[in-house]
């Protein structure tokens, strides 16, 4: 982090109004920074001193027409954001039509196929990211239980100088979907469900390399199952993308696959999920050349809890390897009953979850049809859930939750993790295992009706992360205390030992 | 050391990041019409929400979010209480995507939550309602109005919001 930032004010509203069936629906966001110089943590302030971003959205709607726009400054970006977002203007825009049967949008759209896995354009603005669609989006239910999608456009790249600016790259693809539960009520009274789908992909692109010869379309296609019986359900979905050379795979000409699958328990009290996924070479962008978060055209969601304790969710977050991983993750939600001896009168709630990922196998000897020396670049040989013992990621964590009494509510967490920080950099100066601790106590008071107060004590201790190590001890270990106060408000008791 | 300061600021940044707290009263209103699906896969036209013409919380959530669950969790304490004496139904739409849409179902079961879910993983409905962080917590009158809504949740507005439920209430 370069700078020290102070935001200083951040309104959302929301505000209708509605006239002779015109309906009137939009929000308004402004966030401003005023930032300062830290020098103990090399923090500069920059030129302008202080950053702002805009954006209001207005969504007509007029019986079954609708259409909207937004509009967005950067004046200038937030930090956090690319340096080429700049300018005022109008950054989304859409016109459309809905009946019971169809959708049909023209302009800028958000929409995903299956798990996101082949297709997934949305945004996400607190992160900076949004790759939005631009062209024609179609949703067709010629009857109950199946719906075609259809989308066909070009991807937001930028916001420059005010203007929306596109990727010059096409995507286009269809996504079918039945689920026989609602289709001619074939499963309608049966205790058993079955939807499945099939999505296809295909982007082009004008790309060129000096030294490799480039497709100009890539097709990516796969299908999905989603199975339940009583309490039990499994869900599934396998992608395979093809030969796409890019910067993220190193220009090799090996396809790609993407598989989940989930299977789950659930009852009331209780629920089981186990999760698997292997996913080889399933970065597909619009552009071979882009990096970072930018003209991603599908998205491969991490196998890990997400996290929502400062220290958990801030210091060592995982996304997942799009060159390769596998992974696993178990999830178990259990609510001890209430008037139980053990539950206590309100219940006490319990989830344990793990997550692992390992690097894939990748054969690359001749026995399986790799030769190195050919002209292929097809470089490597891998199978599905094809993994080594080499480790990417691991987190254990258990949470427990109950209320004492009406005024009393607690709460109990620990987290274990171990990152690989050669393939996930979570530090800059570590290298090979970070094992981490982080210890978490959650107490809420109700002072009154209107008034309470919760505190939050959370503890980190870690093995590996010369970031971190505590001034002067010597020793591997440090920890890290935050104490947060609240009574209608959000205030920190900040303290590092 | 340099990690050890910037945690605090991040944090105070984090928090100071959630957005404001706005009421909205302003009648006249009503759902847009999305397509979705409830938790068990039928299809939802969220504009067609009915009560038998008693009033409805639409409440805006995700797994991942800890205050919305705080809310669920604090509402589902006095929900019996609630649904007596005013008939309300809650309407808990998940904007999950597809990293967390299949925990909604065991999350739900293992909080025995008795609420209608929706599942919104596209978003559609979120946009369309203008929502841009969760929890939001929308209240419609027995006639289908957005009377009031809310964002963010700290433990009493949960009384604030059903103060609100008792004066649309028709029973």
């Amino acid at each position: 982090m370069k700078k020290i930032l102070l935001p200083l004010f951040l309104g959302t509203f929301v505000s209708f109004s509605q006239q002779e069936g015109l309906s009137v629906t939009g929000n308004v966001e402004s966030t401003f920074q005023y930032l300062n110089e830290d020098t103990l943590i090399g923090a500069k302030q920059p030129a302008e001193k202080a950053v702002l971003n805009n954006y209001a959205l207005v969504n007509f709607t007029y019986k079954n027409i609708r259409a909207g726009t937004r509009f967005e400054s950067y004046l200038p970006h937030l930090l956090g954001y690319p340096d080429r977002y700049s300018g005022s203007g109008i950054g989304y825009r859409y016109a459309g039509y809905s009946t019971e049967q169809l959708d049909f949008t023209v302009g800028n759209f958000y929409e995903q196929f299956g798990n996101g896995m082949i297709f997934r354009s949305y945004e996400q603005r607190q992160l900076g990211i949004d790759n939005c669609m631009d062209g024609l989006n179609l949703r067709f239910r010629p009857v109950p239980g199946f719906e075609i999608k259809t989308v066909y456009g070009r991807m937001r790249y930028s916001f420059t100088n005010g203007d929306l600016v596109n990727d010059p790259g096409i995507v286009r693809g269809f996504d079918g979907y039945i689920d026989l539960a609602n289709f001619y009520n074939l499963l309608a009274e049966s205790k058993f469900k079955l939807g499945f789908g099939g999505s296809f992909i295909s982007k082009y692109q004008k790309a060129n390399h000096a030294q490799y010869y480039m497709p100009q379309n890539v097709g990516s296609y796969g299908g999905r199952i989603d199975m339940k019986y009583s309490k039990f359900f499994l869900n599934a979905e396998y992608i395979i993308k093809e030969n796409d050379p890019s910067v993220d795979n190193g220009f090799i000409y090996n396809n790609g696959h993407a598989a989940y699958v989930n299977v789950g328990y659930t009852q009331k009290g209780l629920g089981v999920i186990l999760y698997a996924k292997s996913i080889d070479n399933m970065s597909f962008r619009t552009d071979p050349n882009a990096i970072l978060t930018d003209l991603n055209i599908n998205f491969n969601p991490a196998l890990t809890k997400s996290h929502t304790e400062n220290l958990a969710a801030t210091l060592y977050p995982y996304a997942t390897q799009p060159v390769g991983e596998v992974a696993f993750q178990a999830d178990v939600f259990y609510k001890i009953p209430k008037e139980t001896k053990i539950g206590g009168k309100y219940g006490t709630e319990i989830n344990i979850n793990f997550a692992t990922s390992y690097r894939p196998v990748r054969h690359v000897s001749t026995e399986h049809g790799i030769d190195l020396a050919d002209s292929s670049r097809v470089v490597y040989k891998t199978g599905l859930f094809e993994k080594s013992d080499s480790l990417y990621y691991r987190d254990i964590n258990i949470e427990i939750k109950r209320t004492l009494n009406k005024k009393w509510k607690v709460g109990a967490k620990y987290f274990h993790f171990n990152f690989n920080n050669n393939v996930n950099v979570v530090s800059k100066d570590a290298h090979g295992m970070i094992a981490c601790h982080i210890g978490v106590i959650d107490v809420q008071y109700k002072i009154n009706k209107k008034h309470s107060i919760r505190m939050e004590l959370q503890g980190l201790w870690t093995n590996g992360d010369s970031t971190l190590v505590s001034r002067g001890s010597g020793s591997n270990t440090s920890s890290y205390y935050v104490v947060n106060q609240r009574d209608k408000g959000d205030w920190f008791i900040p303290a590092g030992v | 050391m340099k990690k050890l300061l910037i945690l605090p600021l991040a944090a105070i940044a984090m928090f100071a990041f959630s957005p404001s707290t706005n009421d909205v009263i302003e009648p006249g209103k009503k759902l847009p019409a999305v397509n979705i699906k409830d938790m068990a896969g039928n299809p939802i036209n969220t504009a067609e929400a009915t009560n038998d013409g008693n009033p409805i919380i639409i409440s805006f959530w995700a797994t991942w979010c800890k205050p919305c669950k705080l809310e669920l969790n604090t509402i589902a304490e006095e929900y019996d209480v609630w649904q007596e004496e005013t008939g309300v139904k809650l309407i808990a739409v998940s904007v999950d995507d597809q990293k967390t849409t299949n925990t909604v179902e065991p999350v739900v079961n293992a909080a025995g939550w008795e609420y209608d879910i929706w599942m919104d993983p596209n978003g559609d409905f979120k946009r369309a309602l203008g929502v841009n962080f969760v929890p939001h917590t929308f209240l419609l009158d027995g006639e289908g109005n957005i009377v009031y809504s809310h964002n963010n949740f700290v433990p009493g507005d949960e009384e604030v919001l059903y103060e609100h439920v008792k004066e649309v209430s028709v029973k």
